[in-house]
């Protein structure tokens, strides 16, 4: 498709003609909304398009205000939904950027004093820090190692990467008991696989324990009942008899016989319960895990989960999410879901379910699953119930 | 007077007139992956005929694309692939003139060689549009300002894939096209390019799928259609209504995408299958099928009334589109993630190992012409724009054009 842009480019330069030689003044910018307005109509936005014939136009005024409007962007963060943020976010990169473009300062110590406020939105800081670092690198040092608990999961990486690299430079000048108590620091915070992969295998090669399952906060203690049918893959949709009583002293018509509850514990490091090789390798089968965990208050959580498998789950009786799909790959908190556990003891139940697949990378049945807060950091239950009922 | 004389210097240098073709979408405005444009280098190497390269700030497989004069591409970054970049560099020079940045309203995973930076941005000549594969959709226009913000798996929570999602969306008068689909919740949308809302939603097969629509051209009262691939066929669609027109419905690859050349669609179906839709016809009329011509990763290419095939051992097949039976096939180095792009008589397929195998297709045969490398992992398909072919790796952006 040829460019031609004779219309654009002769209009554009007649304007510059004019403004250039006086004989044209470029108005100054009214404003049809406050900002607040636009804000307000930005954090409207919500599912399928919600908001938008609002917040476009809101978000196409915000992003020429000036230097003045980034802070209270990021306030406006607070406790706004996800796509909320994102518009929030291309306004204050807009004007950040031309506000650097147009040699001009960005309101340094306001960013740093709200970054400090750790009661904001963890993305709106971090939003503040990457502007700040990119004018001020010496903040990095000042702010990142006190993050390492942080509501940020990026803070609390680079604060953690901090202490390895500390760590590594004790370590290699002589291995002592200096770099040990860095490295234990630096696990304290480190909610990312890689890290925490890093320094436990530096601390067990200096002798010391480290338990991963605890780390994580990996459930590792359930009941299982199963197998019963998923052939053609149909068991998903069938509210076999756990799903709407639980009773641990129960048998039910399985799949090929009577099936009843039974302990099993994983030693697995990641708190994999490996279904197939604990009861066997059933194929288009369904198996139900069940658990508790104990809260003295209610809490938001997040239960992150990783199976090939297709899955439900239920908290506390009531239907959180579930996934029909099979054997796409698995990993470490490949879903992520959200709830509130209630103060006392509360109930898991997880549905299980393996397809008729007969290729070898088809085979797995198999789940982890572990209770966490929004960063990723463990959340563990009370003492009093840590193994399965 | 100084004042006076510069602005109308710049005034002329304004007005002098674009000659340049844009690269608007995956494998180009029209979809195709041929420019008409020639005299694009034909050999390069770290220090020949590279006019820049930049360092990109995360991965991606996603193609450039090219606006105007400015190149714009997509990356995932982080330890969660969760910030979402758009980038535009001046064409000419290089130069950033401006990034954005977003965080991942959806699910982040993939399988390692990919990323969440995986289908390819569209633009329409005045807006941007981004989709990542965890179903983020963002739109832009030419100088960065958000327009809108869509989270496709915010709206669809099932609407995800564990491997990843590639399908790069499609822009079609007002409204763009997006496939969302996979195993659970699946579906393709049509949105209004000036707010973010969905026109229509339609379900789609619950089966992963990692193809990316074309345009049929006048496909029908003159208007042009998107065409929707999935393992269960073809599916020929009115943009602005999402209304179906016809459907092959004889199953297709879900990973290379079909093209289109001179009204006839060359669907990786049964190995490869032509057809040619007829105004009021339900199905399409199956103009041949070919078992043995069936392209692996990279999509087809119609080049001068030749189709090429990259099949999963290498081979670059060349078939009549009269009948898809074949003229000649020439050994290349793969694997190929890459689709073939052509111009100025030659085709350029980059392989994984980030070589570029440069084939002058004749009549019989296939020359090589030349195999430059850039010694990084190529896995986009390139774009081509005003002499220049611009292709990424998971770390940086080049623009490859003689001086």
């Amino acid at each position: 498709m040829m460019k031609h842009s004779w219309n654009r480019a002769v209009t554009t330069g007649i304007v510059i003609w004019l403004v250039a030689s006086g004989l044209l003044t470029l108005p100054a910018i009214t404003w049809a909304s406050s900002i607040d307005e636009n804000l307000a109509a930005i954090r409207a936005v919500g599912a399928e398009g919600q908001g938008h014939l609002s917040a476009v136009v809101a978000v196409k005024e915000l992003s020429k205000r000036n230097s003045e409007s980034l802070i209270p962007i990021l306030k406006a963060f607070d406790h706004a939904n996800p796509l909320s943020t994102n518009w929030l976010r291309g306004a204050f990169d807009a004007i950040a950027e031309r506000t650097r473009n147009q040699d001009q300062k960005l309101p340094v110590l306001e960013l740093e004093e709200f970054i400090g406020e750790s009661g904001h939105s963890p993305e709106a800081r971090r939003l503040a820090y990457d502007w700040l670092v990119k004018v001020d690198r010496s903040s990095s040092d000042r702010l990142i190692p006190g993050m390492l608990k942080d509501s940020s999961p990026e803070f609390r990486r680079d604060a953690v990467q901090r202490l390895i690299d500390l760590a590594e430079k004790s370590h290699s000048e002589k291995p002592s008991a200096e770099a040990i108590v860095l490295y234990r620091e630096a696990l304290s915070g480190a909610i990312d696989d890689d890290q925490v992969k890093t320094i436990a295998k530096a601390l067990r090669e200096l002798g010391e324990f480290v338990d991963l399952q605890k780390h994580f906060g990996f459930l590792v203690d359930w009941q299982l009942i199963g197998p019963f049918d998923n052939s053609e893959k149909k068991g998903f949709d069938v509210a076999y008899a756990p799903e709407l009583r639980i009773d641990l002293t129960a048998k039910y018509p399985g799949k090929l016989s009577e099936v009843a509850w039974e302990r099993h514990t994983t030693t697995d490091e990641y708190g994999i319960l490996n279904i197939a090789k604990q009861t066997a390798p059933h194929k288009g089968s369904v198996i139900y895990g069940f658990s508790t965990f104990e809260l003295t208050k209610p809490q938001d959580v997040e239960i992150r989960l990783g199976t090939p498998n297709a899955w439900k789950l239920w908290i506390n009786g009531d239907l959180l999410f579930g996934r029909d799909e099979y054997h796409r790959g698995t990993q470490l908190d490949q879903y992520r879901v959200k709830t509130t556990l209630k103060g006392g003891t509360n109930s898991i139940l997880i549905k299980i379910c393996q397809n008729e697949q007969t290729e070898e990378w088809a085979q797995d049945w198999k789940f982890q699953l572990r209770v966490c807060d929004s960063a990723g950091g463990a959340i563990l239950p009370n003492p009093s119930s840590i193994t399965a009922p | 007077m100084r004042t006076v004389t510069i602005a109308l210097l710049a005034f002329f240098e304004i007005v002098s007139p674009a000659s340049s073709e844009d690269w608007r979408q995956f494998r180009g405005t029209d979809r195709t992956g041929v420019s008409r444009e020639a005299g694009l280098p034909l050999k390069w190497s770290g220090t020949e005929n590279i006019a820049w390269k930049n360092a990109l700030p995360g991965r991606g497989l996603s193609s450039p694309i090219v606006v105007e004069d400015r190149v714009i591409v997509t990356c995932s970054s982080g330890f969660r692939q969760d910030r979402l970049h758009v980038i535009c560099f001046d064409a000419k020079e290089g130069s950033k003139l401006w990034e954005r940045q977003f965080t991942a309203t959806g699910r982040t995973m993939t399988y390692p060689t990919t990323s969440n930076a995986a289908p390819t941005p569209c633009s329409d000549g005045k807006r941007i549009f981004a989709l990542y594969s965890s179903n983020d959709l963002v739109c832009l226009d030419l100088d960065g300002n958000l327009m809108w913000y869509r989270g496709l798996t915010f709206d669809h929570p099932n609407a995800s894939n564990s491997l990843g999602m590639a399908s790069s969306p499609v822009v079609v008068g007002d409204t763009l096209v997006a496939q969302v689909e996979n195993d659970s919740e699946s579906l393709a949308t049509g949105v209004d390019v000036d707010s973010g809302i969905s026109r229509w939603t339609l379900p789609r097969p619950k089966r992963v799928n990692w193809t990316s629509a074309v345009i049929l051209p006048n496909g029908s009262g003159g208007e042009d259609l998107v065409l929707l691939q999935s393992s269960e066929g073809l599916v020929a669609i009115q943009p602005l209504s999402g209304r179906e027109i016809w459907n092959y419905k004889d199953g297709a690859s879900t990973i290379p995408s079909s093209v289109v050349s001179e009204g006839v669609i060359y669907v990786p179906s049964h190995g490869m299958t032509a057809l040619r839709p007829f105004p009021e016809m339900i199905h399409p009329e199956v103009l041949w099928q070919i078992s043995k011509l069936s392209p692996a990763t990279p999509s087809p290419l119609v080049y001068n009334g030749r189709l090429y095939c990259t099949n999963g051992a290498g081979l670059l097949i060349c078939s009549e589109t009269s009948n898809g039976s074949e003229k000649w096939r020439l050994r290349l180095t793969g694997p190929f993630s890459s689709s073939p792009i052509a111009a100025g008589s030659h085709l350029y397929l980059f392989n994984e190992q980030g070589e570029c195998h440069v084939v002058k297709p004749e009549d019989d045969n296939g020359q090589l012409v030349a195999t430059n490398s850039l010694d990084e992992k190529i896995q986009c398909t390139p774009a081509i724009s005003n002499g220049a072919i611009y292709v990424r790796s998971n770390g940086t952006l080049w623009k490859i054009a003689s001086p």
